[in-house]
C-alpha cells in the first residue's frame, strides 16, 4: 500500500514554543492510524498544519505524493482532506440536514446529492424529519460530533482527520462513533487523535505517540502499551489494556 | 533650501498630526479591541472644551492641556459605562453603537452650540524661514506630540499602572484572581484613551477652529493609521504614521490635498493586503 | 407553500405601484419614487451583510458612484438607457477591484468595515473638491459641493425625447424594487445563496469543506454594489440631481440604520424601515429638531436594546467574534477575550 500522507520535518512554532517539532509521519492508504499523547503534545496543532488552518513553520507535507506547500485550506479540502476539529466546527445555526447538504454540495448536485445526503443522515441515525431539521446548536456535544462525522462521510475524503471524536461521550455513544468511523474507513484513510484507550484498542492497528511536539514512538497498540517511556509520560505505570470487546 | 526645510516641516507635521489624532484610538483599540466610532467626536469635544474655556477667559494652555482632556475623559467614563460595557466582546455591535453615539454627539453639539465655526487664535505667532513663514505653534505641536508619545510609552511599559493595564487586558481572569478588578481597568483605559483624544482636540483647536462635524474629517485618517499599525499600540501607530504621513504630505504638496488623502488610503489598503495584521504583524508571527 | 411566502412582500409593493398614482399627488409620487430608490439601495446592503456577513460601512460609495455615473453618462449620451447600464457597471467594477484587496487579502471584518467607510469618505472629499469648472467629464461638470444639476430623467429606450412621466417613473421604481427583492430571494434560496449563508455561519467550516470563501464574498459584494448603483441611477433620474452628499457619513449611516432597525438577515424589514425613517426624517425636518440627535439616539437604542431582546441568531451573525453557544461574563472575559478568531 502506498503512503497517502507523508510529512518530513514538519515543524510549527508559536514564538518561542515549538508545538510540532520535526515530525516525520507516513500513513498508508486505507490505514486507520491513532495519534495519542498527553495534552499539549501538539496533536491538534499537527492536524491544523495538515489542513493549513495553521501554516507550518518549516517542513514538508505530501498528500498522495503532491506537495501541499502554499495551498490555501479550501484547495487542500478539495484534494480530499477532511477534518473533524476538536471543538466541532459545524454550522450551529443551521439544521442537521443543511449541514450535510452543504458538505455534499461542493462535489455533487441533483439527485446524486439528495441520495448522498439521505445516506449520510441514515448512517448517523438522523434520518427522521424531526431529527434532520433540528438546529445543530441545540444538540448535545455528542450529537454535534456525529453531525460533523456525517459531514465527513458525505464528502468521501481521501484522508479524514478526527480530533477527539469521542470527547465527552458515554461508552454507548463511543461505541456508535466506532461504528461510524469504521464505515468511514471503508473509503477513507483516517488519522484519529484520541485519549479514550478502549476506543483506540477497538480501532487502531498502528499508533503514533507524540510528546512535546515530537514523535516518541510508533508501533502497534499492544507494543505501545508496554513501552516504558509511553507508560511514564502518558498511560501511567499501572495501566493495563482493557479487555477488548470486538462486537461493537 | 528653504523649500526643502518647509517641506520637511510639512512632513513632520503630517506625521505628528496623524500620531496625535490616532493616539487615543490606538490605546482603546490596542488594549480593548474596541473600535470607537465616536473617536472623532471625542476630538471635537476636546476642541469645543478648549475654545469655550479660552473664550471665557481661561488661559489657553490650561484650556488645552487640562480642561480638554479632563472633560473628555469624564465623558469617556460615562460612555464606557453606558455603551461599551454592555457590549464587551462584540466588536461589530460596539462599532455600530459608537457610530450611533458619534451621530448623536454631532447632533447634540449642533443643537447646543449651533453650526457655525468657533475659534481661538494660535499662540506664539510665526517664524520666517527664507521667504516662507511657519507657525511656531505648529512646530511646537510636533514637539508636544513627541513628548506625548514618549509619556505613553513610559506609562505603559515602565509604570505599575501600565503593567496592570496590559496584564488585565491579556488575562482578566488571572487579574481578578490576584485582586485587580478588570472592569475598573477597562473603564480607566477607555477614559485614558478618551482623554488623549480630547487633548488632541484641544491642541488642534487653535489651528482650524471647531465645528460640530470636524470629527468626521479626522476619523478616516485615525482609523487607517491605527489599523495599519496593528496591535502594537504605540509603536505600531508610530510606524504607520511614519509611513502614511510623509506619503500624504508629499503628495498633497505636489498635487492636491484630496489626492494626498486618497494616496494615504490606497497605501493603507495595499499595506493591509500584504500585512493583514498591520505593521505589527511584521514582528508578531501569525497564521 | 412555504416557498411562496418568501415572495409575499412583493405584493404590497406592486399594489402601491398600481394604485399609487391614483391616490397620491405629484409631490407624494416623487417622494415615493425617491424613497423607493433608497429602499432599493439598502436591499444591497441587507443582502451582503445579512446573508454573507460582510459589513460594508461604505455602501454609500456604490450608491454615489452609480448616481454620478448615471448623471455623467446621460448628460453626455443624451439617452438614459446606456446611462443606467453604466450606473450598474461602474460600482460593480469598483467593487471587484476593492473586493480583491479586501477579500483576497483576508482582511478581518473590522478592518473591512473601516476601510469601506474610508473609501466612501475619500469619494466624498474628492467630489466636494471639484468645484472648478475644469473638473468635468465630457459635457458634465462635476460641480464640486453643489453637485451635478439639471440631470435629464429617464426616457423610453430608443426615444430620447420621450421622457417618463412622474406617475410612470413612480411605478417603475416600485416595480424595480419588487423585482430586485424577488431576485434576491431567488438567489438566497439557490445553492449559491445557501453557501453564502453557510459562510456567514462559519467561514472556517466552509473553507474546510472546500468552498473558496473569497470568491463568494466577492460575488455578494459585487451584487450589492450593482444593486446600489442601479438605485443611484434611479434616484438621480427622479430628483434630477446628484451631489457629494450621496457619499457622506450621513448617507452611509442611514443605510446602516435601516438594516439594523429592519433586522439583520431580513430583506423586507430594511425596506420597510427605509420608508419609515425617510418619512420620519422629512417630518423632523419640518419641526426643526436636529435629525442627527434623533437618529443617533435611535441607532444606539436599537443596538443596545436588541441585545436584551436576545435575538441570538441575528446578532451572532452580526458579531461573529462571539463564539456560538457561549454566553460570556464581562467580568471574566472582558472586551478582548473572544478575539481568538482573529
Amino acid at each position: 500500500m502506498t503512503a497517502i500522507l507523508e510529512t518530513r520535518g514538519l515543524t510549527r512554532r508559536f514564538g518561542g514554543v515549538v508545538a510540532v517539532d520535526q515530525v516525520d509521519l507516513a500513513v498508508k492508504e486505507g490505514e486507520l492510524r491513532c495519534l495519542i499523547g498527553p495534552n499539549g503534545a501538539g496533536k491538534s496543532t499537527l492536524f491544523k498544519c495538515l489542513t493549513h488552518q495553521l501554516k507550518p513553520s518549516s517542513g514538508e507535507i505530501r498528500l498522495g505524493g503532491r506537495n501541499l506547500e502554499r495551498l490555501p485550506p479550501h484547495r487542500i479540502a478539495r484534494m480530499g482532506v477532511a477534518i473533524k476539529n476538536q471543538i466541532p466546527s459545524v454550522y450551529g445555526g443551521l439544521s442537521v440536514q443543511e449541514n450535510i447538504w452543504l458538505a455534499a454540495r461542493r462535489a455533487h448536485s441533483g439527485r446524486a446529492l439528495d441520495r448522498m445526503v439521505a445516506n449520510a443522515l441514515a448512517e448517523i441515525d438522523f434520518d427522521s424529519d424531526a431529527r434532520a431539521s433540528a438546529k445543530v446548536d441545540a444538540l448535545s456535544h455528542a450529537h454535534r460530533q456525529w453531525v460533523e462525522l456525517g459531514m465527513l462521510l458525505v464528502t468521501e475524503p481521501r484522508l479524514a482527520l478526527l480530533d477527539e471524536p469521542t470527547a465527552g461521550m458515554t461508552r454507548d455513544e463511543m461505541l456508535k462513533t466506532v461504528r461510524i468511523i469504521r464505515r468511514l474507513n471503508e473509503h477513507s484513510t483516517i488519522i484519529v487523535v484520541e485519549h479514550d484507550l478502549e476506543f483506540i484498542s477497538l480501532l487502531a492497528k498502528r499508533v503514533t505517540v507524540l510528546h512535546r511536539g515530537r514523535v516518541l514512538v510508533e508501533d502497534t497498540m499492544e507494543r505501545i502499551a508496554q513501552d516504558p517511556a509511553v507508560r511514564e509520560i502518558y498511560l501511567g505505570s499501572q495501566w493495563q489494556p482493557p479487555a477488548v470487546n470486538r462486537e461493537a | 533650501m528653504d523649500q526643502t526645510i518647509v517641506l520637511l516641516i510639512a512632513v513632520a507635521n503630517s506625521v505628528a498630526l496623524l500620531v496625535l489624532i490616532s493616539l487615543g484610538l490606538a490605546v482603546i483599540f490596542g488594549m480593548m479591541r474596541v473600535i470607537n466610532f465616536a473617536h472623532g467626536e471625542f476630538i471635537m469635544l476636546g476642541g469645543y472644551a478648549t475654545v469655550l474655556a479660552a473664550n471665557h477667559g481661561v488661559n489657553l494652555w490650561i484650556a488645552m492641556l487640562l480642561i480638554a482632556p479632563v472633560t473628555v475623559g469624564l465623558i469617556g467614563f460615562v460612555v464606557e459605562r453606558l455603551i461599551i460595557r454592555p457590549l464587551y466582546g462584540q466588536i461589530v455591535t460596539t462599532m455600530l453603537a459608537t457610530w450611533g453615539l458619534s451621530i448623536f454627539l454631532i447632533g447634540a453639539v449642533t443643537t447646543i452650540f449651533g453650526n457655525t465655526m468657533l475659534g481661538v487664535s494660535a499662540p506664539l505667532g510665526n517664524v520666517p524661514i527664507g521667504v516662507y513663514s511657519v507657525s511656531v505653534y505648529q512646530l511646537l505641536l510636533i514637539a508636544i506630540t513627541a513628548v506625548l508619545v514618549a509619556a505613553c510609552l513610559y506609562v505603559l511599559n515602565r509604570t505599575r499602572w501600565g503593567l496592570i493595564a496590559r496584564g488585565t487586558v491579556q488575562n482578566p481572569a488571572m487579574a481578578s484572581a490576584i485582586g485587580i478588578d478588570p472592569v475598573r481597568v477597562y473603564a480607566m483605559t477607555f477614559m485614558a484613551g478618551a482623554a488623549l483624544s480630547g487633548l488632541a482636540g484641544g491642541l488642534l483647536a487653535p489651528l482650524s477652529g471647531v465645528i460640530p462635524q470636524m470629527g468626521t474629517a479626522y476619523i478616516a485618517d485615525a482609523f487607517v493609521t491605527v489599523i495599519s499599525g496593528g496591535s502594537a499600540m504605540i509603536i505600531g501607530t508610530l510606524s504607520a504614521a511614519g509611513l502614511l504621513g510623509p506619503t500624504q504630505a508629499i503628495l498633497s504638496y505636489a498635487t492636491t490635498p484630496v489626492i494626498g488623502e486618497a494616496a494615504l488610503l490606497l497605501l493603507a489598503i495595499g499595506l493591509l493586503r500584504v500585512l493583514p495584521r498591520g505593521i505589527s504583524g511584521l514582528w508578531q508571527g501569525g497564521r | 407553500m412555504a416557498r411562496l411566502r418568501n415572495y409575499l412582500f412583493v405584493l404590497p409593493v406592486l399594489l402601491l405601484a398600481a394604485i399609487g398614482p391614483s391616490v397620491f399627488e405629484m409631490f407624494g409620487l416623487v417622494q415615493i419614487s425617491s424613497f423607493a430608490t433608497m429602499a432599493l439601495a439598502v436591499l444591497g446592503l441587507a443582502f451582503v451583510w445579512g446573508f454573507l456577513g460582510v459589513l460594508s460601512l461604505g455602501h454609500a460609495a456604490f450608491f454615489g458612484l452609480g448616481a454620478y455615473a448615471y448623471a455623467i453618462a446621460v448628460i453626455n449620451l443624451g439617452e438614459s438607457s446606456y446611462a443606467v447600464v453604466a450606473a450598474i457597471a461602474v460600482p460593480a467594477l469598483f467593487s471587484v477591484l476593492l473586493g480583491y484587496f479586501l477579500f483576497f487579502g483576508r482582511v478581518s471584518d473590522v478592518y473591512l468595515g473601516v476601510i469601506t467607510l474610508c473609501v466612501t469618505l475619500v469619494l466624498y472629499n474628492f467630489t466636494s473638491a471639484t468645484a472648478d469648472p475644469s473638473y468635468h467629464i465630457g459635457a458634465a461638470p462635476l460641480g464640486g459641493f453643489n453637485g451635478i444639476t439639471a440631470v435629464p430623467p429617464l426616457n423610453w429606450p430608443g426615444d430620447p425625447e420621450a421622457v417618463l412621466e412622474v406617475e410612470t417613473m413612480c411605478r417603475l421604481c416600485l416595480i424595480v424594487l419588487a423585482a430586485v427583492y424577488a431576485g434576491l430571494v431567488v438567489l438566497r434560496r439557490s445553492s449559491i445563496g445557501r453557501i453564502m449563508v453557510a459562510i456567514r455561519e462559519s467561514e472556517l467550516r466552509s473553507e474546510l469543506l472546500g468552498y473558496d470563501v473569497r470568491l463568494y464574498k466577492m460575488l455578494g459584494f459585487t451584487v450589492s454594489a450593482a444593486v446600489a448603483g442601479l438605485a443611484g441611477a434611479l434616484f438621480t433620474a427622479v430628483n434630477g440631481y446628484v451631489g457629494p452628499s450621496a457619499f457622506d457619513l450621513n448617507q452611509a449611516s442611514q443605510f446602516l440604520l435601516w438594516v439594523i432597525a429592519g433586522g439583520l438577515g431580513s430583506l423586507a424589514g430594511p425596506v420597510i424601515a427605509s420608508f419609515a425613517f425617510q418619512y420620519l426624517s422629512t417630518w423632523l425636518g419640518t419641526t426643526g429638531v436636529n435629525t442627527d440627535l434623533v437618529f443617533g439616539a435611535i441607532i444606539m437604542l436599537f443596538v443596545l436594546l436588541r441585545l436584551r431582546e436576545r435575538l441570538p441568531a441575528l446578532w451572532a451573525s452580526a458579531s461573529r467574534f462571539r463564539r456560538p453557544g457561549h454566553r460570556v461574563s464581562a467580568f471574566t472575559a472582558g472586551p478582548r477575550a473572544l478575539e481568538s478568531g482573529e
